[in-house]
C-alpha cells in the first residue's frame, strides 16, 4: 500500500504562543511536528508494517519545515515532499489543500492521511477539501483502521461511540490521537533519516498560482475572560463554601 | 440577504445546532435551510418555527449510509439554481466534512470555527477564537458565497413562529458519491443524563489520578443530577471515552454550574465551557490556568474534596 501522510510544522505545543505585528502566530517559535501528525505517520508506519508499501510525507511550508519531515522519516517513512515557496505564506486552507492535492496526485497513493486538526490552524478544513481536490472518498476522525484487501474498515469517533465505516481505496482519513501511540525515532533512525529524500516543490512545479484570499483578519481582541472568583485551601471550611456556591446556583 | 443554514440530521432527528444558527441567520436575511436524510420534511416544520422561510428537503437514505458526498452533491445542486450570500454550518465533524468538501469544490473559501457572525459593509465579518483562544480574530469573508462553521452553542435557540415552505430538492446521488458507507453504528456512551444538557457538569482531568477514580466524579454527578465529563488528556489517555470530551475538539457545555476537577485549564479546554454560568475548580495547584477562571478555587487534593462534597450533598437531599 502506498501511503502519503500530510505533515504540518507548527509551533510547540509546549511553548508560549506569540504573535507577529500582522497578527499571524509567530513560525519564530520551537517548532515540531505537529503531534496530531505524528500519529498520523505512527498509523501509516504500522500499515505498512503490516501490509508493505511505502509511506511518503507531504508538507507545506518554510524551508525549516523540512524538520518535521525529518522527524517523520526518522521514525521509519520512507520519503518526503516539500512545498516551499513565499507566495505560499500565510496560505490558507484552500490554497494549501490546492498546493497538497498537486503534489499528492503525482503520486498516486493507496491512501492519505492526515491530522483531525492542526495545533495551530484548527480549522480541520484542509482534509476534507484535500479529499475533494483529490476525486477520493473521506473519513474523519478515525480511531481504528483495519484493511482488507484494497478495501478499509475505519472506526470513526462520534459524539457518543463510533461508526463502522467501508470504503475502498484510494482514500483520504483524519485519525485522532486515539489511533496510534507515536513512537520514538531510534538513533539508527535518525541516522538513517539523514540519508532520505526530500524532494523540494514550488507553486510553479505544480502549476498553481495564489489567488485571492478568502478572508482578512480585520482585527484583534483579547478574549473576554472571565473576572477570576475566589481561591480557598482545602480546610475545614472548604465544602460549605462550594455549597453556598451550589446553593446559590440552585442545583441543592 | 439570502442565508443558508445547513440543518445537520443524526438519524431522523435535526442536530441541535440547525436552531442555534437559525437564530443568528435570521437577523441576518431570507433564510433558507437545507435539511437531507431521514426526518427531514418533519424537521421541516421546527425549522420553520425558529425562522427559516424555505426549507430545501430530501430523504433520501444515502444521506443517513455514506459520509459527506452525498450531501456536498445536494448543496452544490442546489447552488446551481441560486446562490445564497452566506453559508451556515455547525463546527461539527459531520458538517466540517460537507462544508470543506463543497468549499473545494465551489472554489472558495471558508471561515470555521467561528463564534459568532455579523453583517458588515454588505459582507459578512465571523469572530474566531485565535492565537489559542486567547484572542478573538474579526475575519472578513472575501469571497462569494460566504461559507462559515460556527461552534456549537454560539447562539441560543429559540422560536419566532412562522411556518416554511418545503421545497423538494431534487438531485441524484449515483454510486460514485456512496464511497464512504456507514454500516454500523456504536453507542459507547451510557450517560443518564446528557452532557450538553446537564445543569450541572462535573469534569475530569489527569489530576483524577487514573480511570479508577472517575466513579468518585459520577457518584456526584448522581447526588447532584448532572453529568461527567473530561479533558482531552485522559480521553487519549483511554480513560474515558471521547463522548466525555469537553473543549475544541469535544463538546461545548454551558452549564448552570461546572466542575472542573484535576484540570489545568488549557485554551482548548477552556474554550469548550467558559460559558458556564459558575464555574468551581478543584486542583492541588493553586497557580493552575482554571484557577483564574474560576468563580470558586478549592486548593486540595481532588481523591479527597470530591467525596466530601459528594457526602455533604448527599446529607443535605435527605
Ligand atoms: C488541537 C488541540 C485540540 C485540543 N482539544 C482539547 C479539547 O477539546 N479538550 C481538552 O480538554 N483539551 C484539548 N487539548 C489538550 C489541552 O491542550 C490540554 O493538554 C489538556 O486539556 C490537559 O488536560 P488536563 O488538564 O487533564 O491535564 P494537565 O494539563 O496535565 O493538568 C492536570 C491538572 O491536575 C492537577 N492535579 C494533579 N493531581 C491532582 C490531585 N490529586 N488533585 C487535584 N488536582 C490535581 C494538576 O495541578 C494539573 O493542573 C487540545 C490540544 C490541541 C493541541
Ligand atoms: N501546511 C500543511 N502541510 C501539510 N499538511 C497540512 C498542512 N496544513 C494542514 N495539513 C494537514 O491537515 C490536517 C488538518 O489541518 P487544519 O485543516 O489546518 O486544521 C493537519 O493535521 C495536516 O495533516
Amino acid at each position: 500500500m502506498k501511503i502519503v501522510v500530510t505533515v504540518k510544522q507548527v509551533p510547540d505545543p509546549n511553548s508560549n504562543l506569540t504573535l507577529e505585528a500582522d497578527n499571524t502566530l509567530s513560525r519564530e517559535k520551537e517548532v515540531v511536528l505537529d503531534p496530531g501528525d505524528e500519529c498520523g505517520v505512527e498509523e501509516a508506519l504500522q500499515l505498512k508494517e503490516a501490509h508493505g508499501g511505502e509511506v511518503i510525507l507531504v508538507s507545506m511550508g518554510p524551508e525549516r519545515a523540512k524538520d518535521a519531515i525529518r522527524k517523520g522519516l526518522s521514525m521509519g517513512a520512507d520519503r518526503g515532499i516539500l512545498i516551499t515557496d513565499p507566495q505560499l505564506a500565510g496560505a490558507d486552507a484552500l490554497l494549501t489543500a490546492r498546493a497538497l492535492a498537486a503534489a499528492i496526485k503525482a503520486e498516486g497513493p493507496d491512501l492519505v492521511i492526515c491530522g483531525t486538526e492542526s495545533y495551530d490552524g484548527s480549522t480541520g478544513m484542509v482534509p476534507p477539501m484535500l479529499a475533494e481536490l483529490l476525486g477520493a472518498p473521506q473519513v474523519s476522525f478515525a480511531k481504528k483502521v483495519e484493511v482488507d484487501g484494497s478495501n478499509l474498515k475505519v472506526h470513526r469517533q462520534t459524539a457518543d461511540g463510533y461508526q463502522v465505516v467501508e470504503v475502498a481505496t484510494p482514500a483520504l482519513i483524519t485519525v485522532t490521537a486515539a489511533i496510534a501511540e507515536p513512537r520514538y525515532a531510534s538513533l539508527k533512525g535518525i541516522m538513517a533519516a539523514r540519508s532520505k529524500e526530500i524532494k523540494q516543490l514550488a507553486l510553479g512545479d505544480l502549476g498553481i498560482e495564489r489567488g485571492e484570499a478568502a478572508e482578512t483578519i480585520e482585527g484583534l481582541a483579547e478574549a473576554e475572560t472571565r473576572k477570576s472568583g475566589v481561591v480557598i485551601e482545602f480546610d475545614g471550611t472548604a465544602i460549605d463554601r462550594i455549597m453556598a456556591v451550589l446553593a446559590e446556583a440552585k442545583v441543592i | 440577504m439570502k442565508i443558508w443554514v445547513v440543518a445537520e440530521m443524526h438519524q431522523g432527528t435535526l442536530a441541535p445546532t440547525a436552531l442555534e444558527l437559525l437564530a443568528r441567520a435570521r437577523e441576518l436575511g431570507d433564510v433558507e435551510a437545507i435539511a437531507l436524510g431521514g426526518g427531514a420534511k418533519a424537521a421541516a416544520a421546527t425549522l420553520g418555527k425558529h425562522g427559516a422561510k424555505v426549507v430545501h428537503v430530501n430523504e433520501d437514505a444515502a444521506f443517513d449510509d455514506f459520509i459527506a458526498e452525498p450531501a456536498t452533491d445536494a448543496l452544490a445542486e442546489l447552488y446551481k439554481q441560486g446562490a445564497p450570500d452566506l453559508m451556515l454550518f455547525g463546527f461539527t465533524p459531520d458538517s466540517r466534512d460537507v462544508a470543506g468538501r463543497l468549499a473545494a469544490r465551489l472554489e472558495v473559501g471558508l471561515i470555521s470555527n467561528a463564534a459568532d457572525v455579523a453583517a458588515k459593509d454588505g459582507g459578512f465579518v465571523a469572530k474566531v477564537p485565535y492565537f489559542g483562544g486567547a484572542k478573538i480574530a474579526s475575519m472578513k469573508a472575501n469571497q462569494k458565497p460566504a461559507i462559515i462553521l460556527v461552534r456549537p452553542k454560539s447562539f441560543e435557540a429559540s422560536e419566532v413562529g412562522g411556518t416554511a415552505e418545503i421545497k423538494d430538492l431534487a438531485v441524484t446521488i449515483d454510486a460514485g458519491s456512496k464511497r464512504s458507507h456507514i454500516v454500523e453504528r456504536v453507542v459507547e456512551a451510557s450517560e443518564k443524563v446528557k452532557l450538553e444538557d446537564a445543569r450541572v457538569v462535573i469534569s475530569g482531568g489527569r489530576g483524577m489520578g487514573g480511570p479508577d477514580n472517575f466513579p468518585l466524579l459520577e457518584d456526584l454527578a448522581g447526588a447532584l443530577g448532572g453529568a461527567v465529563g473530561a479533558s482531552r488528556a485522559v480521553v487519549d489517555a483511554g480513560w474515558v471515552p471521547y463522548s466525555m470530551q469537553v473543549g475544541q475538539t469535544g463538546k461545548s457545555v454551558r452549564p448552570g454550574v461546572y466542575i472542573a476537577v484535576g484540570i489545568s485549564g488549557a485554551m482548548q479546554h477552556t474554550v469548550g465551557m467558559k460559558a458556564s454560568k459558575v464555574i468551581i475548580a478543584i486542583n492541588k495547584d493553586a497557580e493552575a490556568p482554571i484557577m483564574k477562571m474560576a468563580d470558586l478555587g478549592v486548593v486540595g487534593d481532588a481523591l479527597k474534596i470530591v467525596p466530601a462534597l459528594t457526602a455533604a450533598v448527599k446529607a443535605k437531599k435527605r
